[in-house]
């Protein structure tokens, strides 16, 4: 328990693709068709807004803004189920979880592989939708490419925290309750869809704790290639915390569900 | 015969005999508290029990629903940390080894822990490679293993479409990748048809005849006196008695038990009469159950007989052996399955 190798972990990892392989092709084809429709809707749609007024958005036109910002709130969505849904079937009869907790695998072990493959999948997602979002032309540069560990961290920093709750709930219905409305409002209240600048002072204050807006910031920034040292370090720093709390308390409650 | 199970038990590559140095699992004062939870009280599910077994034994925990089989099965497991007490096994500390402990044990829990969502094949690959094996030596003993368990034509079967008892040999076909020194059984057979659990036994037998250590927990009397050299009785946490089969029939039951129905009628008078009989020359006692009376005597004919001449008419009378039920009973008043 002490010493803590990577092996185990890429094992409880392993474990989980060989599940997913199941419907990787699906996911995949849903990972990018949902993109693709979403964003040449919105393109059409953007034309108009760009013919009228980009002031706010900073000159650039409306999809490149929104895209990145899109990218960072699937990655969040994901992150939600995946980390929070994903722990409680894990360690729900004919989950995963149980067997391996029989095994050397400490619940610390199974928590670092659930969350390493749940960054690959976000990783996977941003990837797809970044490659739509390029040829749509929204990428204007190369620094688009950043956006994708930008966007799987942001759905780290919800996979995590989620990860702690899920095991240790009774009643996934209160988790959906909480995705419909918590996490689907974020989205409007992030920065996606439209700058912070348009809405009431105190609402920006709320926005700067929510982890989407920090992660909206994150990806639009490196896509427009304008980051700052500054803004990256807030931005990244707020997720990067997040996760580390995540983890720090779901090892508190993967340990007391798999070895109470 | 005998070279079949020994060659089985090469290719099998379950561990044999090895070098015993002192007991393999040792409890003492092993207590669990279940703590207290939205609204339930904190509950003492094992209080302070002790016991030990050595290498190559088949160890049983016999006891009634609730007794605490399972929480203690959890503790050996290194699943559960004990709440007091000290439990050693494999010359390790479970409370702190418990990682070192379980890449050397096989466990079967209770509620089968299989992933729906994985064929068999699968289910093995996935366990054998939490034990940190290779995909080659885990390759090599699932064949055997779905060999042992019968399991062979559904290797590429998903575990939804099998069967309870198919579901049962899979779990201990899977407990048994990592080659343990110590299989530990949690009511294996519950649940199943009487031919599924023949099969089983089967299975165990065979087993312990290769010299795995068993342990298992079980409420049938009949799977305890079958399969566990040694056994422990368990009631409400603790344990009430100890001994072999043999040796526990022998210490707190007589040889044999006459069993009398009366009809509805009848029954009140006939009661108190058998009543009577016991303790005497050959009734030395008397359990009244809500359907029947059960005489112990160590001639069961002769206690008829002293019952007949009483003047009464029993609907049905069976002599049997005594068996571990009328251990149970004897000990604790109540019936091991309600
Ligand atoms: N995880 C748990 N939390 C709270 N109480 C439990 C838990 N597991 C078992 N118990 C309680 O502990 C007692 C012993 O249960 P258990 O060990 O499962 O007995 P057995 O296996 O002999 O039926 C029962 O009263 C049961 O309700
Ligand atoms: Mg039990």
């Amino acid at each position: 328990m002490t010493e803590l190798s990577l092996a185990p972990p890429l094992r409880e990892f392993a474990a989980e693709w060989l599940k997913y392989r199941r419907t990787w092709r699906g996911s995949i084809v849903i990972g990018l068709v949902n993109p693709l429709l979403f964003l040449t809707g919105i393109g059409i749609i953007g034309k108009l807004i760009d013919s009228s007024a980009t002031g706010p958005l900073g000159g650039v036109s409306y999809l490149t803004w929104l895209a990145p910002g899109l990218m960072a709130a699937s990655a969040m969505q994901m992150g939600f189920g995946s980390g929070g849904f994903g722990a409680f079937r894990a360690a729900a009869p004919g989950g995963g979880y149980r067997a391996a907790s029989a095994t050397p695998m400490s619940p610390t072990d199974i928590l670092l592989g659930s969350l390493l493959f749940v960054t690959f999948r976000l990783s996977l997602l941003s990837a797809g939708f970044l490659l739509v979002q390029a040829l749509l032309g929204a990428a204007p540069t190369w620094w688009a490419v950043l956006t994708v560990p930008a966007a799987a961290l942001t759905g780290l920093a919800f996979a995590a925290p989620m990860a702690a709750w899920g095991i240790a709930t009774k009643r996934f219905s209160t988790m959906q309750t909480v995705f419909r409305f918590v996490v689907q409002p974020l989205y409007l209240l992030s920065g996606t869809f439209f700058p912070l600048s348009t809405v009431p002072a105190w609402l920006q204050k709320v926005a700067y704790a929510s982890p989407l807006w920090h992660g909206v910031e994150l990806c639009r920034d490196i896509n427009l290639g304008r980051l700052t040292f500054a803004a990256g370090a807030i931005h990244g720093g707020f997720l990067i915390a997040m996760v580390i709390a995540g983890v720090l308390f779901a090892r508190v409650t993967y340990r007391r569900k798999l070895h109470e | 015969m005998q070279g079949d199970t020994a060659s089985q038990a090469a290719t099998l590559g379950v561990a044999g005999e090895r070098p015993s140095t002192g007991p393999l699992v040792e409890a003492r004062k092993l207590t669990k508290v279940h703590p207290a939870r939205g609204g339930a009280a904190a509950l003492v599910a094992v209080d302070g029990i002790d016991f030990r077994l050595e290498r190559g034994e088949a160890f049983g925990f016999l006891g009634p629903n609730g007794a605490g089989k399972s929480s203690t099965m959890r503790m050996i497991a290194c699943v559960s940390p004990p709440t007091s007490g000290t439990l050693r096994m494999l010359g390790m500390d479970a409370a702190t080894d418990g990682s070192a402990i379980r890449a050397r044990i096989g466990v079967v829990p209770q509620d089968d822990s299989l992933d729906a969502a994985l064929t068999v094949r699968e289910n093995l690959l996935v366990y054998g490679r939490y034990f940190g094996l290779s995909r080659a030596t885990v390759r090599e003993r699932s064949d055997k293993l779905l060999d042992f368990a019968r399991l062979e034509d559904k290797a590429d079967q998903r575990v939804e479409t099998l069967s309870g008892g198919m579901r049962r040999r899979l779990t201990i076909a899977r407990s048994l990748i990592n080659d343990p020194e110590l299989l530990l059984l949690d009511e294996p057979t519950t649940g199943l048809d009487p031919q599924a659990r023949h099969v089983l036994w089967e299975r165990l037998f065979q087993l312990k005849s290769q010299g795995v250590t068993l342990i298992l927990t079980t409420h049938y009397m009949d799977e305890a006196e079958q399969l566990c050299d040694r056994l422990v009785i368990m009631d409400g946490g603790r344990i009430v008695a100890e001994g072999s089969p043999r040796s526990l029939i022998d210490a707190h039951v007589t040889r044999e038990v006459l069993e009398l129905r009366f009809a509805d009628a009848d029954r009140e008078k006939a009661t108190d009469v058998v009543l009577a009989l016991a303790p005497g020359p050959v009734c030395q006692r008397v359990d009244v159950l809500p359907d029947r009376l059960l005489v112990y005597a160590d001639d069961g004919d002769d206690a008829l007989a002293v019952v007949n001449a009483a003047g009464l008419e029993p609907l049905t009378a069976l002599v049997r052996r005594a068996s571990l039920e009328d251990v149970f009973l004897t000990l604790t008043g109540r019936s091991l399955v309600e």
